[in-house]
Parts: C-alpha cells; structure tokens; sequence
C-alpha cells in the first residue's frame, strides 16, 4: 500500500490562501489513507474541526472508495457536485495518485492534504516499512526475497559496504545489514551469492510508468512499459 | 607510467598518504601538504567529496597533485554520479595523466554537510570497477569500442578486520574479481586478524596496502569510536594513548610498531595522520621507510 503522512498544515492554509478560498471540501480514500489513519473518515472529521476553527467554511466530505480510481473518483465527486460547487478549493487526504485523480474529475482547485512517503509493507496494524521501489528490474531472485534496493541506504546489490559494523548498517546504526541478512538467508538455504550482481536496468523505471492491459493481444511476459 | 603500480610489481613496500581537495577553489593547504608529504610516499590518495561533504573535484585536485610534481591516486566514488558521469571521468583521468584509480562506494549523503543530497549510487563500486577494468581493455560498459582506451591501475576499499569476517572477506573477493589489482584498507587495529585476512586477498592476486590511522588523542579516539562509521578503537589502545604524557608522540611510536608489524603480511601502508603531516614523516622514517 501507499504509505501517506499528514502534511503540515501551515502550507495548505498558505494553498488556500494563495486562491483566495474561504470554502473547503475534503475528499480521503478508503484504501491506503484508511489503513494509514490518514485520510479516513475519522482524519477527515478532525481536518473539518481544524479548518472551521481557522475560520474555513467545510462544505462537506467524502471517502471514496478507492482516490486513485479515476472512474470511481469521477462518480463520487459527481453525487457530491452540490457540495463541491459551493467549495472554493478542494483539499484531498490522500496519495499524490488519488490528488491527481480528484483533480481530473472537478474544475475547482484542488491541494493535497498529506505526503506520500513510500509503498509500504504492513508489518502489523499501523506499523509499515518500506521494502520494495518498483524499480522494475526485481533482483529478489539473487538476494533470497530481501531487496537491497530498498532496504540497503544506499541500494547497493553487492554489499556490504565498508561502513558495516559488528553485521549492523553504517547509516541505520540500529538495524542489521541487509547484505548481512541476505547472505546468511542465502547459506540458510544452501544458496551461494552471485559472483557480482549486474548494474540494474534502470530503463525498466522511466518515468511516467504506464501499462495498459487493453493493448495486449494475448498474455505474454512484455516488460510493463 | 605509475610508479605506485612499479613498485608494487617489484614488491616494494610502498607508503601512501592521503590529502583532501580544499572546500573552495583555493588549492594552497592542500599543495603544501603534498609537499610534505610526497617525498615519503609512493602516492597520494586525493579524497573524493570524502564524507558526503562538498569538496573541490577529485579530478581537478589530483590533476593539480600531479602537475606538483607528485603521484595522486584519483578516489571515485560511487554516490555522487550516475554510470555515464562515472565512465566520462574515468576518461577525463586517464587524459589528465592520472593512472591510479580507487574506487570505493562512498558515504552515504545523510551523514555529510548535505544531508539533503540525493545519493546516486547507480553503481556500487564492485560494479564500477568491473566497468573500469573493461575501459581499461577499450570498451565501456556496454560493451562498445572507445576511441581511445585507458590504463588504470585499480584499487578498492577493504576491511580485514570487519565481522562477521565470511561476509567481508567474500565482498573483497568478489571486488578482486571485478579488476581490483590493489586494497587500501580501514585503519588496523589487530595486526594478527588484519594479517589472516589478507593473506586470502594477496592469495587471490591483489596487493593489499593496510591502513594505519594516527590515534593522535583521545578525543580523536572518541570522534572516531562515536562518529565514524565501520571502526572501533579497541580499548587497550584508546587507554594507552589516552593516559599517555604525549598522547601524539605516543601515537607515532604505536603507528611505527604497526608498520614494523605490518611489514611481512602486507604490500605497503596507507597512512591517515589525520591532518598531522609531520606525523607522517615521523612514522615513515622511524619505519626505516624514508
């Protein structure tokens, strides 16, 4: 899921100000945001208090069910059209993904509400940890299922570097090497390391991603690009 | 021609120091140190934006190194460029006459003067030196011709002493692997570990040139233990320095009982005074090695 914290609130009064806006509406998801108590509905109750008490009028809220799902984003602002025409601004507790989508389905402006961090693996309720970058050239087959791209600071694939220390990380003093893990994991299992991993193929990452399965003739292993 | 990679050809034991480029344009400190310096070594390490702190270039310094009539030993790191930008100035070395290359990984930039950096790292440094042992047979890393290769004596980072020991010593083996001819390795604090370890190494083909780090007070024993990454001052030493009348001549006379010590299971050392040039000095002659 995608892990969003809440933004600080001086810069999206400063957003508010900058359109002159004295009328908010508040829009979360239901997904990532909700699991991440960030832009659920009790988070979006709370950021109603918070702008009435800075003197915004809230004209109302909603938690679609999915902020990053254009077509459901486009129905929900269209049963809210009442509320979000007599806004000003619009402000969205979600992803950068869902502000987007919001953005695309109404006229008004729209602010983001929080900061997408990273995505995230839920280790238990409310604690995540970021594990994977969808770099789009997986190593996970050479580093027996733990991603030195993520969890090594600095993404090396052929580790560890000098700064390794009793098998704890230079930069996260408090956590063990991920190279360290690799390797024990890898001779766990009887497994060897790769003599030296490859440089990555960063061409699989060019920005914007996109993939759209209606062009695909019939399934094959195509590279998602 | 190198005369670090002649002398570890021959055998010699060979001294290397090190010098920081200045944080600015003016070269003055940082020339005078080699000047005091370069007479008792083989070479001179020019240290890359060393610490994630921002420096004048490696490149520029080390081609200022050699136009003072010296031997520098270019430092690449692996966090500050991408793999074109890497490759552009390994060629631009090789034109500026530098042809001692040592490639480490570098610090992460959280730790350094811009925390706020992003770190590239697109390579890590086994695969920049797999990159640049194939410009050194003309081609880049895709394979393709130049027009015009290069040379470079390739050197690498090691740590003999790091646990758990499997992990380390494999890395240093696979860097060897990748092209590394030659290690500089972390300050040492045991000679006996230091010495099983490199043994492997040196088997495996590469010179390995041991660190020494002038323990010159025990604040610096604290910055290093507190601070510095990848390093532990035991503390038989950090209290015989710490309750030394002259903790810098006692620093000197630990360094040279380190070298002597040094001097049958390593190819050189590489000596960190810590901004003590005269130290340097003083370790290489009461070496025997001026």
């Amino acid at each position: 899921m995608i892990i969003t914290k809440p933004r600080d609130w001086s810069r999206i009064f400063a957003n508010l100000q900058s359109v002159g806006a004295k009328s908010v509406f508040l829009m979360g998801c239901g997904q990532c945001a909700t699991v991440a108590k960030t832009g659920g509905e009790p988070e979006l109750e709370a950021a109603a208090e918070l702008l009435k008490a800075e003197g915004y009028e809230v004209t109302g809220w909603a938690v679609g069910e999915v902020a990053c799902h254009l077509g459901g984003t486009k129905l929900e602002t269209r049963k809210r059209v009442g509320d979000i025409d007599a806004a000003d601004a619009v402000v969205v507790l979600s992803c950068g993904a869902g502000v987007q989508t919001v953005a695309e389905s109404v006229s008004k402006p729209v602010f983001p509400g929080l900061e997408s961090v990273f995505l995230g693996n839920v280790i238990r309720a409310g604690v995540f940890e970021e594990r994977c970058q969808t770099c789009g050239d997986c190593v996970l087959d050479l580093t027996a299922g733990i991603c030195p791209v993520t969890t090594c600071p600095k993404g090396l694939l052929n580790g560890p570097c000098g700064g390794m220390w009793d098998g704890m990380c230079e930069v996260l003093t408090d956590r063990e090497c991920a190279h360290v893990r690799i390797r024990r994991r890898l001779a766990e299992q009887g497994r060897v390391a790769v003599k030296v991993v490859a440089p990555k193929d960063h061409s699989a990452k060019l920005k914007p991603g996109a993939l759209n399965l209606r062009d695909r003739k019939t399934p094959s292993a195509g590279s998602g690009s | 021609m190198s005369k670090l990679r002649d002398a570890l050809e021959r055998g010699d034991f060979v001294v290397t120091g090190e010098v920081a480029p200045p944080h600015g344009t003016d070269m003055s400190a940082m020339l005078a140190s080699v000047d005091r310096l370069a007479p008792y070594c083989h070479a001179i390490n020019v240290t890359d934006n060393q610490g994630a702190t921002l420096h004048l270039s490696s490149l520029a310094a080390s081609r200022a190194v050699l136009d003072a009539g010296s031997e520098p030993i270019f430092q690449q790191t692996c966090r500050d460029r991408n793999r074109l930008a890497l490759q552009s100035d390994l060629l631009a070395a090789w034109t500026l006459g530098l042809e001692n290359v040592l490639i480490v990984t570098g610090d992460d930039p959280r730790g350094g003067d811009h925390p706020r950096a992003k770190g590239v790292f697109d390579l890590d440094s086994t695969q920049l030196l797999e990159v640049a042992r194939g410009m050194n047979g003309g081609v880049n890393m895709n394979g393709a011709a130049l027009d015009g290769g290069c040379n470079f004596l390739l050197g690498a980072a090691a740590f003999p002493e790091a646990e758990p020991a499997d992990i380390q010593l494999e890395r240093a083996l696979q860097k060897v692997e990748a092209g590394a001819q030659f290690f500089q390795t972390q300050a040492v604090m045991d000679v006996d570990v230091f010495a099983e370890r490199a043994a492997v190494l040196r088997e495996a083909g590469a010179k390995v040139i041991a660190g020494v780090l002038l323990l010159k007070s025990a604040r610096v024993i604290k910055f290093i233990n507190e601070r510095l990454a990848g390093l532990m001052v035991p503390e038989h030493l950090a209290k015989r320095i710490g309750e030394s009348m002259s903790p810098l001549d006692e620093a000197v006379e630990l360094a040279i009982e380190q070298v002597a010590a040094l001097r049958d299971v390593a190819d050189g050392v590489h000596i960190m005074p810590l901004g003590a040039d005269d130290a340097l000095v003083r370790i290489v002659e009461g070496s025997g090695l001026g």
